[in-house]
């Protein structure tokens, strides 16, 4: 070997630092590695079994239990807002009776009321036109008076341009008698 | 006879070293693999920080994070990180209670374990430059014998010798027993050597073969004639193999865990 | 001439070895084929098999990473 000056570290690496065979078959680097490897091995199971593993087991369950329970509360919400539901139906129902009730109230006292002032009307008109036919009569009396008068001063005239006296009794009496004639 | 030959594949090396310098193609597809002190040059002992430490110390911090740090809200309604540390919870755990049944679930933080690191160290190792820790054999194999180890035991802690019944197969007709009963006990003591080698063999197969490629990569700079073709093919090839090895890091990891579940589940239902 | 007669059969052997892997790729092959086929006949019942079709894939892949591994021994470590 031409570099024999350079001391090989192992037997499994020559002096340039290639690797001699297979490292993996090296015996003088098997008590490093298991070694190394048992230490790697111990710290990795204690990290795992004392903090890791309960650590995601709890998250894991804890989140199953919410789960579970949010679940729950949702059923119980959804149960609830059927009711609520319910609820507003019946509310919707009832207030539309309601309307319906007052609407028809409303109509009936709107015709009553137009029924009397309509009545009332009436019997006003009536009361007046009575009034009216009253006085048309009494005015008809006055005149049928007036045409007495009239006719018993016209008579009497008559009689007194005939040249006689006339009788205030007998003209009024003769003039009653044609009258009712 | 090995250090011999030792000695030949290091003459071999220097001299491709050498024609590298005056412009030859450079394969090294296994130096990704060596294990290097962080500081100084000197000898890998038993306790030196190397880039093993490295590695599996980044990976752990990043399970870290994302297993701790990032459900350190303990949200109800999880971020990102928590939804990703959430999966991994669900993915490994249902893989358990599904594969291994519920009464496997005590070992569930082994077998996170074991799922987290492999597939950190395997993602963590498709970074440039980086050292991928599950590719050595020294790694795997104390990862498979650890479940391999687990598994008898808990077998015989639990059935005690009905274990063994886990061999002898009554559904199959008595004189073909014994015959199935060796096979079984022979792929019983297999199982940790391809549960390790399987891990092993994906991750350095992948790396190595992308490393060929790179080594291609460079040939425009030799000679622009054979480059022109060479090079853009190589690039294509190694973003090919890359991806495949995307999807490997993963798989590989889940197919170590679910053998893992797999090996639990005959440990404690022997019986088929 | 470079190396021996022992490295070049080690070579050769790699490369044989690697005829192994084309083995686990038809098998590989195979296991997923008939999942899609039974998957697409039933698929409501798929989804369960998919980690079974995993575990076949491995088993199967398994022994074509041995013949890779036999060539990698015969190349780096003979």
């Amino acid at each position: 070997m031409a570099t024999e000056t350079h001391e090989a570290t192992s037997a499994c690496v020559n002096s340039s630092g290639n690797a001699v065979g297979m490292p993996q078959l090296c015996g003088d680097w098997f008590g490093n590695q298991i070694f190394w490897l048992a230490i790697a091995l111990v710290v990795l199971y204690f990290i795992l079994s004392r903090i890791a593993l309960p650590r995601i087991a709890a998250v894991l369950a804890e989140r199953q239990g919410t789960i579970t329970n949010d679940l729950a509360a949702a059923e119980d919400l959804k149960a609830r807002a059927t009711e609520a539901e319910e609820a507003y139906k019946q509310a919707l129902a009832d207030a539309k009776a309601e309307a319906q009730k007052i609407i028809a109230e409303t109509k009936a006292s709107i015709k009553e009321d137009l029924d009397r002032a309509n009545e009332e009307a009436d019997t006003k008109i009536k009361a007046k036109t009575a009034e009216g036919e009253k006085k048309i009569a009494e005015i008809r009396e006055g005149a049928l008076d007036a045409v007495k008068e009239v006719a018993k001063d016209v008579t009497a005239e008559l009689v007194a341009s005939m040249g006689q006296k006339a009788d205030g009794r007998s003209v009024s009496a003769a003039v009653n008698a044609r009258m009712k004639g | 006879m090995r250090p011999a030959r030792a000695e030949t594949k290091g003459r071999r090396m220097a001299t491709e070293a050498q024609g590298a310098d005056s412009g030859g193609l450079l394969f090294h597809p296994m130096d990704q693999f060596i294990v290097r002190p962080l500081f100084g040059d000197g000898a890998v002992g038993l306790f030196t920080l190397t880039n093993v430490t490295l590695w599996m110390a980044i990976a752990v911090a990043a399970v870290f994070a994302l297993l701790v740090l990032g459900t350190s809200k303990r949200a109800i309604v999880p971020g990102r990180t928590q939804s990703i540390a959430e999966l991994a919870y669900d993915f490994v755990r249902k893989m358990v209670e599904d594969v291994a049944g519920k009464d496997a679930l005590p070992f569930f933080p082994y077998i996170m374990t074991l799922f987290m690191f492999i597939v950190f160290a395997n993602f963590l190792g498709l970074l440039p430059m980086a050292f991928t820790t599950t590719s050595h054999l020294a790694v795997t194999v104390v990862l498979a014998l650890l479940v391999f180890v687990t598994v008898t035991v808990l077998g015989f802690v639990r059935h005690g010798a009905g274990f063994l019944g886990l061999f002898w197969i009554t559904a199959a007709p008595l004189p073909l027993r014994p015959i199935l009963a060796l096979i079984e006990v022979i792929s019983y003591f297999v199982r940790p050597v391809s549960h390790s080698v399987r891990l092993m063999g994906n991750m350095m197969a992948g790396h190595a073969v992308i490393k060929v490629f790179a080594a291609f990569a460079p040939m425009i700079a030799l000679s622009v004639g054979v480059g022109i073709l060479v090079t853009p093919l190589s690039i294509l090839a190694i973003s090919a193999v890359y991806a495949l090895e995307v999807l490997v890091a993963f798989i590989q990891a889940y197919v170590f865990t679910i053998l893992t579940c797999v090996y639990l589940r005959d440990a404690l239902h022997p019986h088929h | 001439m470079e190396g021996d007669i022992v490295q070049m059969g080690a070579y050769i052997g790699a490369g044989l070895a690697c005829t192994g892997m084309g083995g686990a790729a038809v098998g590989v092959g195979h296991v997923v084929g008939n999942y899609l086929s039974g998957a697409l006949r039933n698929p409501s019942a798929a989804g369960g098999q998919i980690a079974t079709m995993f575990i076949g894939i491995a088993f199967s892949e398994a022994l074509g990473i041995f013949s890779f591994l036999v060539a990698l021994l015969l190349m780096f470590a003979v």
